[in-house]
């Protein structure tokens, strides 16, 4: 609506910037008119996230041609991300070779106890950016030996908002929410959940304790991105992760 | 924030392209904003003369179109603009994850002299 009329003016500006002075519409006075009659106007019509999306697609193809199944995982702080991850790597071991890179703000904690489970964690540590990018991902993984992977697992900065902008080269974006964080949060954060690919339900253990209407939030799950494959799990107790492992590895074994 | 690294990103594309045109300053920056794209129109206006402070684009005028989300439904064929985020077909209520428009964050263009 507005913008359109915005668009209409700008275009007789330019035309008229050409030649005579422009008729400015917005009120400006005769200095500012000046001024403002030799603007000309150039059209870019580009993603402001373009060289994002195409670091991610290098990282995609680099990934690829090294048979690599690469995950992303993002949730809110603390829903678990750290600890799917070292209970996945601990228990596929011996039938997949898993990679770890781990954003965090501050720290390097979570790099190191999912090294504690044998794998190689990569630390990436952003400071006062709450997402990670494809620029950071490709400066970390080029630090580990991807042809002794088959699974590369990101953990993104714990936030559901904007990690949903960046693409990172993955596969499969996995978004975490555990029982805690109430029934609605994919009513709260659709934009992250609408990319997702996969949605795991953590803290499952916990459900009772927690009130967990399981019935509601999967249906808002379901209704909220109708392709992703969800999986309810503890990561705590190992409950539910069977299934979680045989989707991982039936994904991975088509990369190979 | 989000917005900070964002308006970054344009700002980067904007003075590389002004630049390229020999242009010595900007002073509209127009961009398109999905209802989908992940970031708050006013939180973009807030950061824009933070970063574009010491830049060719200090004191330009940031513009923002925004784009209603627009969803495909492949059950029916049929095209409509979503009344909340399940995106359910208003013709045959099925859920569709078809997005034509609402994702846009995109670089419109430049007022420069
Ligand atoms: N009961 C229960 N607690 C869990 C489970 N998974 C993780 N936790 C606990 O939840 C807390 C946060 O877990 P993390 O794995 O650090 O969460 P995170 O998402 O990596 O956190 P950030 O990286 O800080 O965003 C820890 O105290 C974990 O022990 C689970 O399945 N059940
Ligand atoms: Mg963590
Ligand atoms: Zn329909």
């Amino acid at each position: 609506m507005g913008g359109e009329m915005q668009k209409s003016k700008g275009r007789v500006q330019r035309s008229e910037a050409r030649g005579q002075r422009a008729d400015i519409g917005d009120g400006a006075d005769t200095i500012g008119q000046r001024a403002e009659a030799e603007q000309r106007r150039i059209v870019i019509n580009q993603g402001v996230l373009s060289k994002n999306d195409q670091l991610a697609q290098g990282n995609r193809a680099l990934f690829r041609s090294k048979h690599l199944l690469t995950l992303n995982i993002v949730s809110s702080p603390g829903s678990g991300k750290t600890a799917f991850i070292e209970r996945t790597l601990t228990d596929v071991k011996g039938r997949l070779r898993g990679g770890v890179v781990v954003g965090d703000l501050a720290t390097d904690n979570d790099a190191q106890r999912i090294a504690r489970s044998g794998a190689p964690a990569i630390q990436i540590t952003t400071g006062d950016t709450c997402h990670l990018d494809a620029e950071m991902v490709a400066e970390a993984t080029a630090k580990l030996d991807l042809d002794a992977l088959d699974v590369l697992i990101i953990e993104n900065v714990g936030n559901l908002v904007c990690p949903s902008s960046y693409d990172l080269g993955e596969d499969l974006r996995i978004v975490l929410l555990s029982v805690t964080e109430g029934e609605d949060k994919p009513l709260k954060y659709p934009t992250m959940f609408k990319t997702a690919d996969v949605v795991i339900v953590n803290k499952m253990d916990i459900a009772g304790a927690a009130g967990f209407d399981r019935e509601t939030a999967l249906s808002n799950i379901h209704r909220m991105v109708p392709r992703a494959a969800v999986f309810e799990v503890s990561a705590r107790t190992g409950q539910g992760m069977a299934a979680w492992y045989s989707f991982l590895e039936q994904r991975a074994a088509g990369r190979m | 924030m989000h917005e900070i690294s964002v308006i970054q990103s344009a700002m980067e594309i904007a003075v590389e392209s002004a630049k390229a045109q020999g242009a010595q300053q900007i002073h509209r920056v127009n961009m398109r904003v999905g209802a989908l794209a992940g970031v708050v129109p006013d939180s973009l206006q807030f950061a824009f003369p933070i970063v574009a402070k010491g830049t060719i684009a200090e004191g330009a005028t940031l513009e923002i179109e925004f784009v209603p989300a627009q969803c495909h439904c492949a059950s029916c064929n049929s095209d409509f603009e979503p009344k909340d985020f399940f995106y359910a077909c208003p013709n045959c209520g099925a859920l569709t994850v078809d997005l034509l428009h609402g994702k846009e964050l995109e670089l419109a263009y430049l007022e420069v002299s």
